[in-house]
């Protein structure tokens, strides 16, 4: 039901907007019809005049018919020796005391529902037991990780308002019990298969919450080897290295998905170790995957702790199930995201959460009248954090049009560069870069020429003509051709770009913008007395001057680059310090100095960082000095250092194939 | 003769061995005709408390296949400073340190590594019989020497290995009960291969010196036994639900085999005992012995014979592959089965048959029974030392006339051929040597030789066959020692001797090791062949020795030393050990398992319980375990060694009831009620394992524990004939004339 439906012979009867199928009112729903055929209950029920709403849903729509279990987070630390030895483990036990007060609850509720368990590892693992009526918690070892399974079931996930002392007396031990540890190997997938195995045993849905941080080595299932093949850059086997290296990892993804266990993971390496297989069961869960690389205390610390913290608070939704349904003419046909699906109609995801999107690319294969328009409807049905099932549907009318020009006219940029991303990193798994960037840079070409030939008033032929709606296609298109995934960079890492290309797959419109149009302020102009953000600026070198400061973000770095002669008083009131020369650039936090432009500059971090699903580490580059070139990566206007080429030269190539075309 | 029993209990007492002959008939064929084989009952570590033990080594021949240690019965050469050996006649030179006689027990120096107790525990448990176990494990904590190692193994549904090391968290390493795993993979998994052990025997490891990863599992108990309470009090019962209509998932196969790799990956031939405590049968993995559903029940003797019994022979091989490995280890395994079904002894039986370790069967860990029983295991001897020792090898020499035809009793073959080994296999064969891992000073092995003498080499008058037993064993005060017996018995000629041979037959030795045959044969064997061999060799016997005219069944007799050997015969038939009527497969596993081990005068209680009688006509009397023997104005007590039963006669226990021991007038009633009780305390209180104690009186419905024993010459069909009480001889006759 939904406010396409029409009801018809005096409200006995209703017709489908989506399959035009004439359904008889069940007596129960009847309601009598306006003068204008509308159903006078029409305000009343969310599902007749609203776009978004949500049903608790009947247990028909559960699995075997069950109300759920609420769910489970269960926290999964690497103890191998390089993780105790940067303190890393210390860190983590010592926050999540205090993170675990927040994990989510219904806003009515005085606790959450949330359960939490806690498994360390290294090549064995080790499950506790933090039942409340313990003194002391219980360690349990299962060493065989050829086969995982659970050793306990009661006591191993507990509410953490009841169990919280012993959990503070395990915490607190955890970093002591492994400190002579010298382990260097690891496990990776029995670690994930354990905490599925729990979550199946405990029979509910969950999220893993996994620090890892090596290549996992050991003798077990899901063991990888270092295979970074810098060889293999720049030919037809690049796309070898952003695939798996086993098919273990897709198939305990694909059981994880059928138990609704979503697995978020930490990665802290200081080499190579495999995102592309690490990374595959974190994307096909609904998980985010953050990787901090050399994690050093004192300048990731914040970074990560804050990711931490968001992941565990944010709004998230289990065991998910979406549908997309579409009225006739046109239909979904390929979807893009942190999904798995079994089939073509039915996207499963083990949990979504507020920063997850889906792209859904839809196809014609009927004509489209002008007069009912398009309608989509989506339909998701998930867990909440309390264990109650839920139907949330979205309904979307489209206008349909004959004329090119109100189509060009209504097309919005930041969700082709979203969908065009998302459809070439996944074909990244499959063609060869190369194809991959011709495709693009052909699309392109042809959507302008289109335009050109069709709704474009008649210009000399060397004039390029875009639409006004389109004018920015180019430059993000350039962008996202000289993304590291699509083209290698000496400088960067496979590992990285694995991670990169991961990231784009779940990511938001808003996100995905940024991402690869970075934002790019002028501190300098800040208007201290405004809390409007400056004016962004294009991310091109000839924008920056020697006297400015500047503020780039693109979602998961920032950099603050300071002119040679930035204004003093500026510098001391940001920095506290008198003069450019004793700048600390060691800095990942912004010293909090009581003066105006320290505030709002401040406060400018807090806004862009805002809403943005991953924590952005700040890096302080001086004009002129070596992390500039880092920093110059991201004027992506310009020529990039190792290849892709500036927005102006794009911009000519994309002429010149627009000229072939039409002629 | 009682010139002969003197003799025999004189040798019993010294050497602890009883021959069934004790003179020897001289050739191979006439020794085959005296039907009952040449064959004794050892105790290898009988206690001796005037045993003091040598300091230094023996001195052993020097011929290398020989070995055999010197001994009061070598012919000393003292001025050619020679000795000959009397096994193999090889001339050796003296030890200036050996020249005095010989003594028994020899002590070899050296490192010394402690015992192991591991405690291997089923937590599928009611909540106050693990209460109960739990509580005499930590009792049993105080009662192990403060060096020993101990070790606890839990197991449900799952294993868990608990560490003992640790401080604060209390750590087990888990595994899954369904899961069989190889030596080698339990021992990598937990973590005990990178050390390098050293392997030799001679020089067991020391904890202190090296921190073994098994340091974790295995710790002395005076350093951790705070930790080890606290642990065996915190232990929950299984907590993975059982639905209803299952039965838990026990996996004891799985537990039981961790406990075996864990010891051979670290302790291989160190005095070690698992003891595992069950109280039902395993229901998954390895080994295991029934489904977890409760409508089908555990296999009964009716489903074996049908071959019915589905989990059965996997199950056997899984626990005999077990038995083995750890024979070969030198550990033992004890099992300890309290439940009121079958806990599938049947299936684990070989675990404590060839290791030597100890087998309790009870209904309940509550219960004194199983408490008293499991403490007993700790008990000392005069010399404050554990009655325990580990880790034995027997070695038997025999003079070149008689040759080794094979062993029954709680030991393996250690498979070591000689020149003495017989091709005829009598019970575990084929071997001059014997592994006994686990012995007490009661354990008994039975000894079955050959006489190769070929009948037309007679040995002249006067000569004396000799047989030497060389038992190499780990003290519980951890010293290696050597206790050597040897012993020597005449020859005789048969023809010209047989009264001789006759005079020295003894009969009770003889009863209980062709018990012993019989009940090795029954484990293979269809019931009725057993019994039928048992019935030919009574025949051939009576036939051989008895005396009687044809035709006249009143004219049997027998000579002394024989009277009563029929008797025993008669009741070993009716007894648990081959009927297995009325028993379940565990049962007569138990029953087996202790006649197997124990000594001469337990397995003639076991063979035929003792029967006394308590009455105002005299003083306490053994009586016939007959039926005549149950009257009103007695008060029966019976020894089935298994059992004490305490039976009222129908007039005592009216007068009981009506109360007549509290009047004073009646003081002699009260103390003939309590002269049974007492002396079934006594009993109670020296006997391994516990007997049940039972106390019924006429027409009580444990009294079918008495009946069931006794002869039945009165029953419904005859119990006019009152007073007829048939001989016993007479149903042996009976059996001959049928014939």
């Amino acid at each position: 039901m939904c406010p396409f439906m029409q009801f018809i012979e005096g409200g006995r009867r209703y017709q489908c907007g989506f399959c035009n199928c004439v359904n008889d009112v069940p007596p129960f729903y009847f309601q009598h019809l306006d003068h204008i055929g509308r159903r006078l209950d029409h305000y009343e029920k969310p599902e007749l005049s609203l776009g978004s709403y949500e049903y608790v849903a009947t247990l028909d729509y559960c699995r075997k018919s069950k109300p759920p279990n609420p769910p489970a987070f269960i926290f999964m630390i690497d103890v191998s020796y390089s993780n105790i030895k940067n303190g890393l483990v210390k860190l983590i036990c010592e926050e999540l005391k205090t993170m675990l007060e927040k994990i989510p609850k219904e806003e009515q509720e005085e606790t959450s529902a949330i359960r939490v368990g806690f498994i360390t590892y290294n090549k064995v693992l080790h499950f506790f037991n933090v039942k409340s009526n313990l003194a002391q918690p219980q360690m349990m070892v299962v060493t065989d990780v050829g086969e995982v399974f659970v050793p306990l079931l009661d006591g191993f996930l507990v509410n953490y308002q009841e169990s919280q002392s012993v959990i503070h007396n395990l915490l607190d031990q955890i970093p002591d019990m492994f400190a002579d540890s010298n382990e260097n190997e690891t496990v990776f997938a029995p670690v994930i298969q354990a905490g599925m195995e729990a979550l199946k045993a405990a029979d509910c849905p969950g999220k893993l919450f996994i620090f890892h941080s090596s290549l996992p080595t050991a003798e077990a299932p899901g063991k990888l080897k270092n295979r970074d093949d810098k060889k293999l850059v720049n030919t037809d086997k690049e796309k070898i290295l952003f695939q798996p290296q086993t098919n273990v990892y897709d198939s305990l993804a694909k059981d994880c998905v059928a138990h609704g266990c979503s697995v978020t993971l930490f990665l802290f390496p200081s080499q190579y170790v495999d995102v592309a297989s690490l990374g595959l069961v974190p994307q096909l869960t609904g998980g985010t995957l953050y990787k901090y690389n050399n994690f050093q205390m004192h300048l990731d610390r914040q970074q990560f702790l804050n990711d931490l913290r968001n992941d565990i608070e944010k709004k998230i939704g289990f065991d998910a199930i979406m549908r997309v349904r579409t009225s006739t003419g046109f239909r979904a046909t390929d979807f893009f995201g942190g999904i798995l699906m079994n089939n073509t109609t039915d996207i499963e995801m083990a949990a979504i959460d507020c920063d997850k999107a889906v792209t859904v690319e839809f196809k014609h294969d009927d004509k489209l009248s002008e007069d009912s328009g398009a309608l989509i409807q989506c339909a998701v049905l998930y867990t909440t954090i309390s264990g109650q099932r839920r139907l949330r549907i979205h309904n979307l009318g489209l206008n349909c049009s004959s004329q090119l020009a109100d189509l060009y006219k209504s097309c919005e940029t930041d969700a082709l560069i979203n969908f065009f991303a998302k459809s070439a990193f996944k074909a990244v798994l499959h063609q060869p870069l190369k194809v991959i960037r011709e495709i693009l840079v052909n699309q392109t070409a042809h959507m302008l020429a289109c335009y050109r030939k069709n709704c474009a008033s008649p210009s000399a032929a060397s004039q390029l003509i875009l639409p006004d709606s389109m004018k920015v296609l180019p430059v993000y298109m350039n962008c996202l051709l000289k993304n590291c995934v699509l083209l290698s960079r000496p400088e960067i890492s496979t590992d990285e770009r694995a991670y990169q290309r991961q990231l784009v797959m779940t990511m938001g419109v808003a996100d995905s913008q940024l991402f690869f149009y970075p934002q790019l302020l002028p501190i300098h102009t800040l208007d201290v007395k405004s809390t409007m953000l400056p004016a962004a600026v294009r991310c091109s070198e000839s924008r920056l001057s020697e006297e400015g400061i500047f503020l780039l973000a693109n979602g998961l770095h920032m950099f603050l680059w300071l002119g040679v002669s930035s204004p003093p008083e500026l510098i001391q009131g940001i920095f506290n310090v008198p003069s450019f020369a004793h700048i600390n650039t060691d800095m990942t936090l912004l010293p909090e100095v009581v003066n105006p432009y320290s505030q709002q500059l401040r406060m400018v971090m807090g806004i862009i960082q805002q809403k943005r699903p991953y924590s952005m580490k700040l890096t302080i580059v001086k004009q002129r000095e070596q992390p500039e070139m880092v920093f110059r990566q991201f004027l992506v206007e310009d020529k990039g250092l190792y290849g892709g080429s500036s927005y102006v030269d794009f911009l000519c190539c994309v002429h010149k194939e627009i000229c072939q075309l039409l002629n | 003769m009682a010139t002969y029993l003197e003799f025999i209990q004189q040798n019993e007492e010294r050497d602890g061995v009883r021959f069934s002959w004790n003179v020897w008939p001289s050739s191979r064929l006439e020794a085959t005709r005296m039907v009952v084989p040449l064959a004794c009952l050892l105790t290898p570590l009988k206690e001796r408390p005037d045993l003091p033990p040598v300091q230094y080594e023996p001195v052993l021949c020097s011929r290398p296949t020989c070995k055999a240690v010197l001994n009061p019965l070598c012919q000393v050469d003292y001025r050619a400073k020679l000795w000959a050996c009397n096994f193999c006649f090889q001339r050796n030179q003296v030890c200036e340190l050996f020249l005095k006689n010989v003594e028994f027990v020899f002590t070899r120096r050296g490192a010394q590594s402690p015992l192991i107790f591991l405690y291997v525990v089923d937590t599928c448990l009611e909540e106050d019989d693990l209460q109960a176990l739990k509580e005499s494990l930590q009792m049993s904590l105080s009662l192990l020497p403060p060096d020993a190692l101990v070790g606890l193994i839990t197991f449900g549904r799952m294993v868990q290995v608990h560490e003992l090391s640790c401080e604060g968290i209390s750590k087990s390493y888990v595994f899954r009960g369904t899961k069989d795993l190889t030596a080698k993979q339990i021992q990598d998994m937990l973590g005990l291969t990178k050390p390098a052990m050293p392997m030799q025997q001679a020089r067991p490891a020391q904890p202190q010196e090296h921190p073994f990863a098994s340091s974790r599992f295995l710790q002395p108990v005076h350093k951790i036994d705070m930790n080890l309470t606290d642990l065996l009090g915190e232990l929950q019962r299984d907590p993975w639900p059982v639905t209803q209509g299952k039965r838990p998932l026990r996996s004891t196969g799985v537990a039981l085999s961790i406990a075996v790799g864990l010891l051979e990956g670290t302790f291989p031939n160190t005095g070690a005992r698992i003891m595992l405590f069950t109280g039902g049968p395993p229901t998954q993995g390895p080994g295991m012995v029934v489904g977890d559903e409760l409508k089908i029940p555990i296999r009964s003797w009716h489903d074996i014979e049908k071959d019915n019994a589905r989990f059965m022979k996997k199950a056997t091989k899984h626990y005999e592959m077990l038995a083995n490995r750890t024979a070969a280890n030198g550990h033992c395994i004890d099992i300890y089965a309290c439940a009121l079904d079958q806990t599938g002894l049947l299936e684990m039986k070989c675990c404590a048959n060839l290791t030597g370790g100890y087998m309790v069967m009870g209904d309940s860990f509550n219960t004194s029974l199983f408490k008293q029983t499991f403490q007993r295991i700790f008990t000392k001897d005069f010399n404050g030392d554990f009655r325990m020792a580990f880790g034995a090898t027997l070695d038997v020499k025999t003079s070149r006339e008689l040759k080794i035809a094979g062993a029954i009793g709680p030991c393996v073959s250690l498979n070591v051929k000689g020149p003495c080994v017989s091709e005829n296999e009598l019970g575990v064969g084929g071997t001059s040597q014997w592994k006994i891992c686990g012995l007490d000073p009661t354990s008994t092995l039975g000894i079955y030789f050959e006489v190769v003498n070929q009948h037309n080499t007679p040995i002249p008058q006067g000569g004396r066959g000799a047989i030497q037993f060389v038992t190499h064993y780990q003290h519980s005060s951890t010293q290696r020692r050597i206790r050597v017996t040897t012993i020597a018995r005449n020859w005789a000629d048969v023809q010209s001797q047989l009264r001789h041979i006759e005079a020295a037959f003894d009969q009770e030795a003889a009863a209980v090791l062709m018990a012993r045959l019989g009940v090795f044969r029954a484990e293979s064997e269809e019931g009725p062949d057993v019994l039928r061999w048992l019935d030919r060799q009574l025949i051939r016997l009576c036939q051989k020795f008895g005396q009687y005219n044809k035709e006249d069944p009143t004219s049997f007799r027998l000579s002394d030393s024989f009277s009563l050997y029929p008797q025993f015969m008669f009741h070993l038939r009716r007894s648990p050990f081959l009927q297995v009527f009325n028993n379940s497969p565990d049962e007569s596993s138990y029953y087996r398992h202790h006649f197997a081990r124990q000594d001469l005068t337990q397995s003639l209680i076991m063979i035929q319980p003792i029967l006394y009688s308590y009455s105002f006509h005299g003083p306490p009397e053994p009586v016939l375990l007959d039926s005549s023997s149950i009257l009103a104005d007695r008060i029966l007590l019976m020894d089935t060694f298994f059992q004490i039963v305490i039976y009222l006669g129908e007039t005592i226990a009216q007068w009981r009831k009506a109360g007549y021991q509290d009047m004073p007038e009646y003081e002699n009633f009260k103390h003939l009620l309590q002269a049974p009780l007492d002396d079934a305390q006594e009993i109670l209180q020296a006997r391994f394992p516990m007997p049940r104690y039972i106390n019924t009186e006429h027409g009580g419905s444990q009294a079918r524990f008495l009946l069931s024993k006794v002869n039945p010459s009165q029953t419904h069909n005859n119990l006019y004939a009152w007073g007829q009480v048939r001989n016993l001889q007479v149903f042996g006759e009976d059996a001959k004339l049928t014939e």
